[in-house]
């Protein structure tokens, strides 16, 4: 893709000279006359440009627009997007830009990134936008010519008749593909030839990131806007009282609004608010719990024995199967609470005008902001415009609107445009976290090791559902529980990266290892017996594909060379979630005598890779957050505010800390499946399995360089 | 307030500030300079990595009142085409993903092969260790810094 510099005034001349004349509506806009490169910036090239469909337009001059309607938080959508829609258009991705489309409900449905579900969602109607302008491209390009269409090829944006000897680009057709009207279906292309799916396509926005362009929500100005930041209350409590004074003091503050249980600083610049936020004097009572980490260690402890639990799925006869056990195994693990802290804190603005709003910034769910501020200023949604910015990260945490909220309440009463800012505290203690959950897993074993109970509570925070009652090893096992039992806490939680399995598949995972090692059989081995009994005879309903998860077992262990070293210590970790298997495997060797963690395999089946860079990323990105969280982040509670409030306490996972990760794709045949969960949560698990490995110590709960099992043990972690 | 004349980029600004204001609210908000990002504010992450006289520096903790007559570079003035080879280098590998932390890591990087322009990977990591990447792009942050230092 060409990002900056498009047609050159002469390129655009020669198109102009070959091609059928009198499409070049743009042609004015080249007034003088002088001899350097001229850029045609995208506006202009919309200005001319056929709008084919939601995702497509096509100018004259043959360059290709394409819309892509996800919000872009780094999962690539921005890029992977486009290359669907080019691949079946059979464009020349140098001709192609590629454009955030506003939220736009009538073109476009689920406008939203979330639950790595874009992809799988769109894939068929992308492939349909640009096969369909393809469709009419080529009937305009016969009608033209006058041959028939079926002789027509198209390649890289380049209409060709082999008879004739005729050919042009895309933008020679466009004036006479308007009286084409589109089919409703259209034949879409083989696998096999596809030219751009599959390529390292490299990033969209690449040159604008690496050279400081306005692109994230932080980075947008309007002239006259107000920047505002806000106080929020401790959890479980209200506001008291506010003296305003000393913060209404600092230069440059221009006024303090309260509302809600919130207090904002309003002023045009960014520094007199983050000194004039510190100064609110703001008194608070309670007004539900108040919690502390401490209460919770207690709740979990009561709920795990005698909380009423929902029973999410039962098989054959539980009681039965443990009462007649040759052998019992049993295991409780927990996490904690988890800010999401992507890079870029929340921020958003919004200019309330009367009975319209306009919203502009990082939003995974721009449509509940427009939802949302239609809802506080008792509009209807049509009068909500919501434009969607890079985002720097979201993680989940941008799925909410708390920011649009304070945003909308803020323009509202300053009468200007404003844009809210969090900065990294507010980000810290502002919710919404990942809830702290802890599970108590039972497993009955027979005389010969086989697993014929299994079962497993888990109790979390605000957690709705803490089990994922369908997945491995439901299916199984003959005899099987499940329940969850929910704890209402006053803590605010929200999906974070992989929600629930973030944790589950850690627990789960190091669980089936220590039943593996009780029945003295190989992690591998303990689990492929029981995904091939799921396979042969399942027992109730399967929520994964049993082969599927087979295959990355069985490749993750061939390229790990499992067991194969007596020197390396191995940890073995499968999951499925958001309809993607990967199977990791973490290699610990003694260094200078200290266990050393060298490096994780990933073997991932998410079906077709659309651009293998961005595949590779997002595994790799998966196994560092998943590794760094698993290892050295914690958040916890001091009557209802969190006591990390910032980097330096707040452990994110850093450079020095990263093993080698060596990743592999399974080509399965299957349609592409999303890539931005899947890959964390089995990484836990492999890290926690390979240190019990290395040193014979379990680690049952999180942050692992917080547990007593991890005390005296120094881990290296080293790239080769 | 007092009146500081700063060297951004090569060129001459003029701003009234507190004394206290931090490099980087004077870059964004009054000089319009926005490629420098805040995320931490206390010298945590990097995202607000700057070159003074040629050395990173986190612009978020740094005070106007001590810049002086130094010489800023950020992330706009690195190269006049980003075409520095760090930013030749982040491109080819493709470095980012939300990309948010970028520009901070390319800065650190970009200083640091000035001073060491042929580093071991290890002089790599600990160099680098200074900026977060949430979405943890560090295998390719290390490739590209290496790949910078090969192609010059
Ligand atoms: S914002 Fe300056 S180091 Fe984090
Ligand atoms: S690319 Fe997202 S924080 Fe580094």
């Amino acid at each position: 893709m060409r990002s900056l510099t498009k047609t050159t005034r002469r390129d655009f001349l020669k198109i102009a000279g070959t091609s059928a004349g009198g499409l070049f509506i743009g042609f004015n806009m080249f007034g003088c006359d002088s001899p350097k490169v001229e850029v045609l910036s995208t506006e202009e090239v919309l200005a001319q440009a056929k709008n084919f469909n939601s995702y497509l337009s096509i100018s004259p001059t043959g360059d290709v627009v394409i819309y892509s309607p996800n919000p872009e938080l780094g999962q690539n959508i921005k890029t992977s997007f486009p290359m669907v829609v080019a691949e079946e258009l059979d464009a020349d991705w140098e001709k192609v830009r590629v454009l955030q489309a506003h939220l736009d409900t009538e073109k476009y449905d689920r406008q939203l990134t979330g639950g790595s579900g874009a992809m799988p969602h769109s894939w068929e109607r992308l492939r349909k936008a640009g096969a369909t302008a393809k469709f009419v491209l080529v009937a305009a390009a016969a009608k033209v010519w006058n041959v028939p269409a079926e002789e027509i090829t198209v390649d890289q944006g380049i209409i060709s008749h082999k008879g004739s000897g005729k050919s042009g680009h895309f933008g020679e057709f466009v004036a006479e593909a308007a009286s084409i009207s589109a089919p409703e279906d259209v034949k879409l292309k083989e696998k096999k030839d596809f030219k751009i799916i599959g390529t390292a396509v490299k990033n969209v926005d690449a040159k604008d990131m690496y050279t400081g362009k306005p692109l994230f929500g932080l980075d947008f100005q309007r002239e006259g806007m107000l920047h505002a930041m806000v106080q929020r209350a401790p959890f479980g409590m209200k506001i008291k009282s506010v003296d305003e004074n000393a913060a209404r003091g600092v230069s440059g503050v221009k006024d303090v609004v309260v509302f809600g249980n919130s207090v904002a600083v309003v002023s045009d610049k960014t520094w007199p608010l983050l000194k004039a936020k510190k100064l609110l004097k703001i008194s608070y009572e309670p007004d539900g719990k108040v919690e502390s980490s401490s209460d919770h260690d207690e709740i979990f402890r009561e709920l795990i024995a005698n909380g009423k639990a929902e029973e999410r799925r039962r098989d054959g006869n539980v009681d039965q199967a443990f009462s007649q056990a040759a052998q019992v195994v049993t295991a409780e693990y927990q996490c904690p609470f988890l800010a999401h802290s992507p890079m870029e804190p929340e921020n958003f603005f919004a200019h309330v005008k009367g009975d319209k709003c306009e919203l502009i910034g990082p939003t995974q769910t721009p449509d509940r902001a427009r939802q949302t501020a239609a809802g506080i200023l008792g509009i209807p949604a049509e009068n909500v415009s919501v434009e969607i910015t890079r985002l720097g990260g979201g993680f989940g945490r941008r799925l909410r609107a708390d920011f649009v909220e304070e945003a909308v309440h803020i323009s509202k009463a300053m009468n200007a445009p404003v844009k809210v800012i969090w900065d990294r505290e507010d980000e810290l203690t502002g919710g919404a976290y990942r809830p702290a959950v802890r599970y108590r897993f039972e497993a009955a074993l027979d005389q010969s090791g086989t697993m014929i109970g299994y079962k497993l509570r888990g109790v979390g925070m605000n957690a709705g559902n803490s089990t994922r009652e369908h997945n491995f090893p439901s299916g199984a096992v003959d005899n099987l529980l499940i329940e969850s039992v929910n704890y209402e806490s006053s803590i605010t939680t929200n999906a974070w990266r992989a929600p629930i399995t973030n944790f589950l598949a850690y627990a789960e995972q190091s669980f089936l290892d220590e039943v593996a090692l009780a029945a003295g059989k190989d992690p591998v081995d303990f689990r492929l017996e029981l995904l091939n009994r799921a396979k042969s005879n399942p027992v109730g309903e399967l929520g994964y594909d049993v082969d599927r998860m087979i295959g990355v077992v069985k490749a993750a262990a061939e390229k790990s060379n499992w067991g194969k070293s007596p020197t390396v210590k191995q940890g073995f970790s499968v999951y499925y979630s958001h309809r993607s298997y990967v199977a990791q495997v973490a290699d610990i060797e003694m260094e200078n005598g200290t266990p050393t963690l060298k490096k994780i395999t990933a073997v991932t089946d998410c079906g077709m890779v659309i651009n293998p860079t961005g595949a590779n990323h997002q595994v790799r990105g998966g196994i560092v957050d998943g590794m760094g969280h698993a290892m050295f982040t914690n958040l916890t509670f001091d009557n209802g505010v969190p006591k990390q409030k910032n980097f330096d306490s707040y452990r994110l996972i850093r450079m020095k800390e990263v093993p080698e990760i060596e990743t592999h794709f399974l080509d399965t045949g299957f349609d592409p499946t999303g890539l931005g969960e899947p890959a964390l949560p089995p990484t836990g698990g492999a890290i926690a399995n390979a240190i019990f490995a290395a040193t014979g110590r379990r680690l049952r709960s999180q942050p692992f360089i917080e547990q007593n099992e991890f005390s005296d043990i120094k881990l290296d972690i080293r790239r080769a | 307030m007092a009146t500081y004349n700063l060297k951004v980029n090569g060129k001459s600004h003029q701003v009234e500030v507190e004394d206290d204001t931090p490099l980087l609210w004077v870059l964004r908000d009054h000089i319009g300079l926005v490629g420098t990002k805040f995320s931490c504010g206390i010298a945590q992450c990097g995202a607000c990595t700057v070159h003074i006289n040629g050395n990173a520096t986190f612009s978020c903790v740094t005070p106007i009142s001590s810049v002086g007559n130094s010489e800023v570079i950020t992330i706009e003035g690195l190269s006049e085409n980003g075409d520095h080879p760090v930013q030749k280098a982040w491109e080819e590998v493709d470095v980012a993903q939300c990309g948010y932390c970028q520009a901070g890591q390319i800065m650190q990087a970009a200083a640091f092969l000035n001073n060491n322009p042929s580093p071991s990977m290890e002089e790599i990591d600990n160099a680098m260790n200074r900026n977060l990447c949430r979405c943890g792009t560090y295998h390719k942050i290390r490739e590209a810094v290496a790949l910078a230092a090969k192609n010059n």
